[in-house]
Parts: structure tokens; sequence; C-alpha cells
């Protein structure tokens, strides 16, 4: 079957068997190679994208699932080299290592953080429960995303612009290595 | 499958009705296509097994989706996933075992499309929202285009290991929860490995009122249901545990004889995530601190200790 959705902002038309996975389309026909597969089984994370905003495992959503609807991948999160104000936390606080589940965590986070963005330690804990990570023991993403909170709110209190599009371009050039998601930018 | 297949099968068909009306009528016409909600069960390995002939998408259908308060309970459509029932205050208040149980269920993408009705009919041992089903006294509604709706009480809803009484031309429509009468107290627990993304060791589901009691006075226990989950090859209530219970009156003693008694009713298995003694022992413990709790005067609207592992 054709199925049209629009992808990253950008309408795209693509071909499948109505239970090809979303995961497959966006890497392998969309080349869309940020997002990750770990388990392709709705274990890990690595596959999250935004689904009409709710972040999702594109590894269990069938392709005929996605038809009509906006996916964002974590080629949207960035604009161009500059990193959001999220990503640039993973990558200065080590939140990000071999890099496998950094994608999701980034999507999954972007999406948690709009909908909650006072949330503390422990829920940030719940929020991310569905993205494993094998290299960097949790504790450092978690100082990221609690460190993003907190600017966020700093940055509400002095009467700044509301924060959430908020892109920082990362503090030295060299620590957006590769990896860290922003790679494989849209064709 | 044998070498000899020379015929490409053709990919799938693929139905996503409007209606309920035009679902059930595409069930009737395709009982061997795959019916999806989420997919949350159903796409786990699907790249490993032969393509169904058509697939049937309930996903979002909105006579399925709703959830909706009436004079005898509350109504939800079998397509209500975690995420809606976890925003549903009215699930919050007054049913707080499911609320817990939902919170509790995989992590922020299943919650976001997992949903109580495929939770129901894939029917595991395991499935975290049907202990609460059953200690709810919940009703599924299922419904074909032959032959209408009809109800069936969730207790008699599984027939085997995970397999439930639905027709190849029906479908799941909607689980009704009873209002449960002022002052029922409810308790769910999962016991696993860890807190999110875990299967269940065990599960419990409990309510109870008590009659006649008031400060320094727990009373009498008038109503129990006592349900659990990962015990068996499907969740059971038991009713040993709940004769015991009502009549008596929440004590140290009490909760002596049900602890013998929940060992007594379950014979649980080892296997990969779990040993049988660990599981009697965890449950008998689940449902006697449950008896404990009960003579601590009530919180108004919750559950002292609802959520979390012991
Ligand atoms: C990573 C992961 C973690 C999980 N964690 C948990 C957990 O903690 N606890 C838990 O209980 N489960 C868990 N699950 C299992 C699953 O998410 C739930 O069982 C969920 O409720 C299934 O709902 P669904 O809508 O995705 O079902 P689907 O996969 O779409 O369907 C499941 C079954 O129900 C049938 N079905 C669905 N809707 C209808 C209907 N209206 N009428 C007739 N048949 C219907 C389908 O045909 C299929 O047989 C997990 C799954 C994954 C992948
Ligand atoms: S690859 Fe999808 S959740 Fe692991
Ligand atoms: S950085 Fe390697 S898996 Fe998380």
């Amino acid at each position: 079957m054709k199925v049209s959705l629009v992808v990253n902002g950008a309408p795209r038309e693509v071909e499948g068997g109505p239970l090809r996975r979303l995961l497959d389309v966006l890497r392998e026909d969309l080349a869309l190679t940020g997002t990750k597969e770990g388990c392709g089984e709705g274990e890990c994370g690595a596959c999250t994208v935004l689904i009409d905003g709710e972040p999702v495992n594109s590894c269990l959503v069938p392709l005929a699932q996605a038809a009509g609807r906006e996916v964002r991948t974590v080629e949207a999160l960035a604009s161009g080299e500059l990193l959001t104000d999220l990503q640039e936390a993973l990558v200065r606080c080590g939140g990000t290592q071999c890099g496998i589940c950094t994608p999701g965590i980034a999507v999954c986070a972007t999406a948690a953080l709009a909908r909650e963005p006072g949330a503390d330690r422990l829920r940030l804990r719940e929020l991310l429960a569905g993205n494993l990570c094998r290299c960097t023991g949790y504790q450092l993403v978690i100082d990221a995303v609690a460190e993003v909170v907190a600017r966020r709110a700093d940055a509400t209190d002095a009467g700044a612009a509301p924060p959430l599009p908020a892109r920082t371009a990362p503090t030295a050039p060299g620590q957006a290595g590769p990896g860290v998601g922003s790679r494989g930018a849209a064709p | 499958m044998s070498g000899a297949t020379p015929t490409r099968t053709p990919a799938p068909a693929w139905l996503r009705p409007a209606t309920l009306a035009d679902a059930l009528a595409a069930r009737a016409a395709h009982p061997d296509w795959l019916v999806v909600a989420g997919g949350t069960d159903v796409m786990v390995g699907s790249t490993r097994r032969p393509e169904p002939p058509g697939v049937l998408d309930l996903f979002g259908l909105a006579e399925l989706s709703a959830i909706t308060e009436g004079p005898d309970g509350l109504c939800v459509g079998a397509g209500a996933t975690y995420a809606a029932l976890l925003r549903h205050p009215t699930v919050r208040d007054r049913f707080p075992c499911l609320h817990e149980a939902a919170r509790e269920v995989g992590a922020l993408q299943i919650q976001a499309r997992g949903t109580l009705g495929g939770n129901v009919q894939t029917s595991s041992p395991v499935g975290d929202t049907l202990p609460p089903l059953l200690a709810l006294d919940a009703e599924v509604e299922v419904a074909s285009a032959a032959r209408g709706p009809r109800r069936v009480p969730y207790a008699a809803w599984i027939t085997s290991y995970r397999k439930t009484a639905l027709a190849t031309d029906e479908l799941l429509v909607a689980v009704h929860l009873p209002w449960p009468a002022p002052g029922t107290r409810q308790r769910w627990r999962k016991v696993g490995t860890r807190k999110a993304q875990a299967i269940s060791k065990v599960m419990l589901a409990a309510t109870a009122r008590l009659e006649g009691d008031g400060p320094g006075r727990p009373g009498t226990i008038a109503h129990a249901r006592v349900a659990l989950g990962a015990v068996a090859d499907r969740p059971v209530r038991l009713p040993t545990v709940e004769a015991l219970l009502v009549g008596a009156s929440p004590d140290p003693a009490l909760a002596e004889r049900v602890r013998e008694a929940v060992r007594a009713a379950i014979t649980p298995i080892t296997d990969v995530r779990s040993t049988a003694d660990y599981r009697r022992e965890v449950a008998a413990n689940l449902v006697a601190r449950f008896v404990l709790d009960l003579a601590a005067p009530a919180l108004p609207g919750a559950d002292p200790g609802a959520g979390g592992a012991p």
C-alpha cells in the first residue's frame, strides 16, 4: 500500500505492507538513520519517535497506523549544527557515551519536558523509564535533563521568552561529535 | 513453512473502519484478519511470523476510545489507552487500583499506544490490568454484527491460558466497572524486577469495605475481593480468602489466617522471572499486609500505600 505521512514537517509518500515497521520505513526508505533499533520489541526505546507529539516506539508502529500522521524524529530536534538545549546538556554532562540510546532519549525527553516542564528527578526517571542505556548508568542522563528543567525555569523566571524551542549552540564545537543524534540530516 | 511455495503472497489488506458498525461488519467478513489496536502485543516479533491475510485497525476508533460515566458505573472503551486511563480523573478517584496498574504498565511509549482492550484480549497471566478487573467486578462488553452486543462478567471471560470467550466474529467493545460502594478501599501492588517496563512476578488487586468501623474500632469486613496475577495460568480470584475476610475484623490474627489461606489457594510456577516459593510467599505477604492496613483508619479517597513494590 501507498502511505502518506508528514515526516519532520515534510509530506512524504512511502510504500509497504500495512504491518511494515515505521522504524524500517524511516531508516531504509527515508534515510533517517538517527532513529536506532536496539531490541526491536518495544523494550529499549532507542527507536522512539513522536507521532502527533506522543513518544512511541517506532519498532512497534505498523506503517498503516502512521498514515496521515505527523512524525518527528531526532533529526528534527537540532537546526543544522545547532543542538537543542537538551541535546547540548546530554553531550556536556556525559549523558551520551556510545550514543545508541541517545536519539531515543533526546526525543522522549523533549516530549516529556514539553508536557511536564517542572518534572523533578524522580519523575524524570519515570518519564524516561522506557529508554534503556547500557553505558551511562542513567545518572548522567538524568543530571542532563534535570539541568535543562532548572535552566528553563530560570529563564522563565527571568521573564525571558517561553523556553520551549530554545536552542543553544554547543559549548565547544568539538563536543557535538557523531552519535549525538544530530547527524543523518533529512534528505 | 515448506520450500515449495512458488507464489509470492500479496501484501495483507488493511482496513481502518470509521465506525463500530463498519468494524463489526469487517470482522464478520474477515474472521481470519489480524485485529490491531495499539499494536504493543501483536507487533512484538511480527517480522518473524507469517503475515496475516489482512489487518483490521481499531486504533483511535472514536466509539471504542471513550471513557463515560453512567448511573451504574464507568464504561471504559476497549480502545482507551493507558495514557487516556491515566488522564481520567474518575479512574484515579474511584478506581485507584486500575489507575495504579495503568501507571506501572510499560513506560511512556507503551502507555501512549497500549489499550485496555488489548490487555484483556491478550489475556496474559501477567496482564497488569486483569487482577484489578477481577477485584472491581468488571464486565466485558463484546459485539458482533449478527448478534449485537453481549456482556460477560470478567471472571468468566478467560477460558484458559491466553484464551478468552471472544467469538471469531466479535470485537471487544468496552469494560464496564460498577461504582464501588462508598468507603471501599482498593489496593494494587506489582512486584517486579524493576519499577517500569518490567514483567510482574506477582500482582495483587484487592478491594474491601468495612462496616461499623470508627475511631479505635476497626469494624468488620462487609465486602472483599482478592485477585492475584502471575500465580496461575490466568489472573485468579481467591474465593476461600474472600470468605475468610467477610464478617471478620481486620486484625493480626486474621492476617495470619489469610496468609495461610493464600499459600493454600495458589500453585504458582517457577520460571525465568521467579520461583514458585517466592511467588507464594510474596502473594501471602501482600494479602496479609492489605488486611493489616485495613485496621488503620482510611485516608479519604486513597489507599494509604497505593503503588510501588512492598
Ligand atoms: C515493552 C513492553 C512492555 C509492556 N509492559 C507491560 C506491562 O507492564 N503490563 C502489561 O500488562 N502489559 C505490558 N505489555 C503488553 C501490552 O502493552 C499490553 O498488553 C497492551 O495493553 C496491549 O494493548 P494493544 O492495544 O497494544 O494491543 P494489540 O497488540 O493491538 O492487540 C493485542 C491483542 O488484542 C486483540 N485486540 C485488541 N483490541 C481488540 C478489540 N477491540 N476486539 C478484539 N480484539 C482486540 C488483538 O487482536 C490482539 O490479539 C508490554 C508490552 C511491551 C512491548
Ligand atoms: S528498538 Fe524499538 S524499543 Fe527497542
Ligand atoms: S550511551 Fe550507550 S547505550 Fe546509552
